[in-house]
């Protein structure tokens, strides 16, 4: 599924930043910074699943949360189809979260212990001005469309079913409002494989059903893989590199990508890469480093990686890299177009 | 799992429950009914309250009429169960008319300590920032003193009487349940469904009233309740001290006071108060002890 050029983009996000203070002391005064996304840019295309993958702590889940103006970015834009959400008024606001929802990663967190699982999904509806009765046969229409027989589950408490049915719970709620875009911020990486499988299935059968797009968010390059149409690579807050989930597997050009394909287990012999895995944990987002953000862990890092950080420059069809070691390509790229 | 129709066995507790799944007040009832110390707690303090109520109806004698003759008549003694007090006053009489001010010197902080606390804790750990550092450090002032010497300073100041021990109990209590609340909302508004709930439009009241109160209600309850025995204890410490309720109103606090001079003419009789004490606060823990294991939200 290629990006196509002469369609709008559902989810346009330009130079989006997000910087958290952190403070302390009696006056709460602001001591450091953690740049936790540092000016990212991207497209979602209708009916796309962009993949978001990086290690623990490089700003996914943040992004995930500024997509959805649940945390105001500090700059940068977002536009939604034709509506630019951070100008969005409180009311615009409240329109536009019925079309882009978001599934979360915890699937003991993310559930109020106090609702049962057909209030949680009729929750929703109800703030929306759903009447009850309407909002609670929707619900539980759709619980059962994720799996869960509402006569058997509905009046369940969360505490009462398992790891894999609350995060089925999950996607019904997030689904009710009948959303454009789906914002799935690591839906399986708490849950054990065999019950992945059946969620990420899940995931692609309602996709196709109700015409959904989603950007999904993962450590696991497996699970990318396997759902993902087009792949953005972060790093630190950064997007290194973005391309075709085959383009990306079979040539990876940044080195950070090139480290995260040789560390990712896979099955199949064919793909195994003879390259030393990263090293080291990612520095400090609080204090990253000048210029590239990946030198200080890069085995190809030269003295002017340094001085300025690389822009996303295109090596290929949709496929875009943040590193210097591609100019030569890029420019040959600019040419033949 | 996929299907609609799951064909799997289960232990029978769990079956009854798939069947007809218990709301979460019934099976808190449920569990309570299977619990007999919090059960005989709180038949106790039924037991304790109506008699306070009843007081003026159940009383056999008037609680302020003395006898000179009839001076620490002994428990047993005729017409007179639990004897009489230094002043000859039926001691029945006076600690069934003594459990209304005790409790109501008990319950009231309390309870106002409940209202206000939790309101400005919930307050204060959903704004943060500012307006968290400005309630939680005030809070602090007045945990900085210990809760007796608060109470004593506060009466002191205030001048002895009922409502003035009912002010300065409240504010003893406020700072410990804005302290309890503060803390359960600020770790329930991270948490993901308060997220989930913003993602779905929903405005702050809702997210109040249905994600954050529903989860904070109960654990600030059950500590609350907790405060009671040591509100019960310091309202009668106050009366003791002649900084609470003023003679000749009985109140146990008060009365052990008075009696304790007599305590080598007849020891029983000036203890009766100290069990009263004793028995309500008890049974108050015991109670909230209960009520915390039965809230428990596992399954």
């Amino acid at each position: 599924m290629t990006p196509d050029a002469r369609r709008a983009p559902l989810l346009e996000v330009r130079g989006l930043r997000k910087h958290f203070p952190l403070r302390g002391g009696l006056l709460q005064r602001t001591y450091a910074w953690v740049r936790a996304v540092d000016d990212v840019s991207f497209d979602v295309y209708p009916t796309e699943t962009l993949g978001v993958v990086g290690e623990s702590g490089c700003g996914k889940s943040t992004l995930a949360r500024l997509i959805l103006r649940l945390v105001e970015p500090d700059a940068g834009s977002i536009r939604f189809g034709d509506e630019d959400v951070r100008a969005a008024t409180r009311a615009r606001m409240k329109r536009l979260r019925r079309d882009m929802q978001l599934v979360f990663q915890d699937p003991y967190a993310s559930l109020n212990p106090r609702l049962t699982i057909e209030d949680a999904v009729a929750f929703s509806l109800l703030v929306h001005g759903t009447p009850r009765s309407e909002a609670r046969a929707r619900a539980r229409a759709l619980l059962g469309r994720v799996g869960l027989d509402p006569r058997l589950y509905g009046r369940r408490y969360p505490h009462e079913i398992s790891g894999g049915q609350r995060q089925r719970v999950n996607i019904a709620r997030a689904l009710v409002l009948d959303p454009k875009l789906l914002v799935l911020d690591e839906p399986v990486s708490a849950l054990d494989k065999s019950v992945q499988a059946q969620v990420l299935n899940l995931l692609q059968e309602l996709k196709a059903e109700r015409a959904l797009t989603y950007v999904f968010i993962s450590h696991d390059l497996n699970v990318i893989e396997y759902v993902s149409g087009r792949v953005l690579v972060m790093y630190l807050g950064q997007v290194v590199e973005t391309g075709t989930a085959d383009a990306l597997a079979e040539s990876p050009k940044h080195p950070y990508t090139q480290a995260l394909f040789a560390s990712a287990p896979t099955m199949d012999p064919d793909r195994r890469i003879e390259r030393p895995p990263i090293a080291g944990d990612p520095p400090n987002p609080i204090n990253p480093p000048s210029g590239c953000r990946f030198r200080t862990r890069c085995a190809f890092a030269m003295p002017r990686c340094a001085d300025a950080p690389p822009r996303l420059l295109a090596v290929g069809a949709a496929h875009d890299v943040a590193c210097y070691l591609y100019e030569a390509d890029a420019a040959v790229e600019a040419v033949e177009r | 799992m996929d299907s609609g129709v799951t064909v799997v066995t289960l232990p029978r507790e769990t079956t009854a429950l798939a069947g007809a799944p218990m709301s979460y007040w019934r099976t808190v009832a449920w569990r309570l009914s299977r619990d007999p110390a919090t059960l005989v707690a709180g038949a106790l303090l039924l037991a304790i309250v109506l008699s306070a109520v009843l007081a003026p109806w159940i009383a056999p004698h008037d609680p302020n009429a003395g006898s000179i003759r009839l001076r620490l008549a002994p428990v047993g003694a005729p017409s007179h169960w639990l004897g009489t007090d230094e002043q000859g006053r039926d001691m029945l009489s006076r600690l069934l008319w003594g459990g209304r001010m005790t409790l109501i010197a008990g319950l009231t902080p309390v309870l106002v300590a409940f209202l206000l606390g939790t309101t400005l804790g919930v307050v204060a750990g959903y704004a943060g920032g500012l307006t968290n550092t400005v309630v939680m450090r005030t809070m602090d002032i007045f945990y900085a003193f210990p809760a007796v010497l608060l109470a004593i300073a506060i009466s002191g100041a205030l001048g002895p009487g009922l409502f003035n021990t009912l002010i300065s109990l409240s504010i003893v209590f406020v700072p410990r349940v804005v302290r309890v609340a503060e803390s359960a909302t600020v770790q329930v508004k991270s948490l993901e469904y308060v997220a989930a709930a913003r993602a779905s439009g929903a405005g702050v009241t809702q997210i109040l009233r249905h994600h954050l109160l529903a989860n904070i209600l109960g654990p600030v309850l059950v500590f609350a309740s907790t405060q009671v025995s040591l509100s019960i204890i310091l309202a009668a410490g106050l009366s003791f001290l002649g900084l609470g309720v003023t003679p000749p109103s009985a109140e146990w606090g008060l009365m052990l006071n008075t009696l304790r001079q007599s305590i080598y003419v007849n020891a029983i009789v000036p203890a009766l108060p100290g069990v009263a004490i004793f028995l309500t606060s008890m049974a108050f823990n015991l109670l909230s002890d209960g009520l915390r294991d039965a809230m428990e939200l596992r399954g």
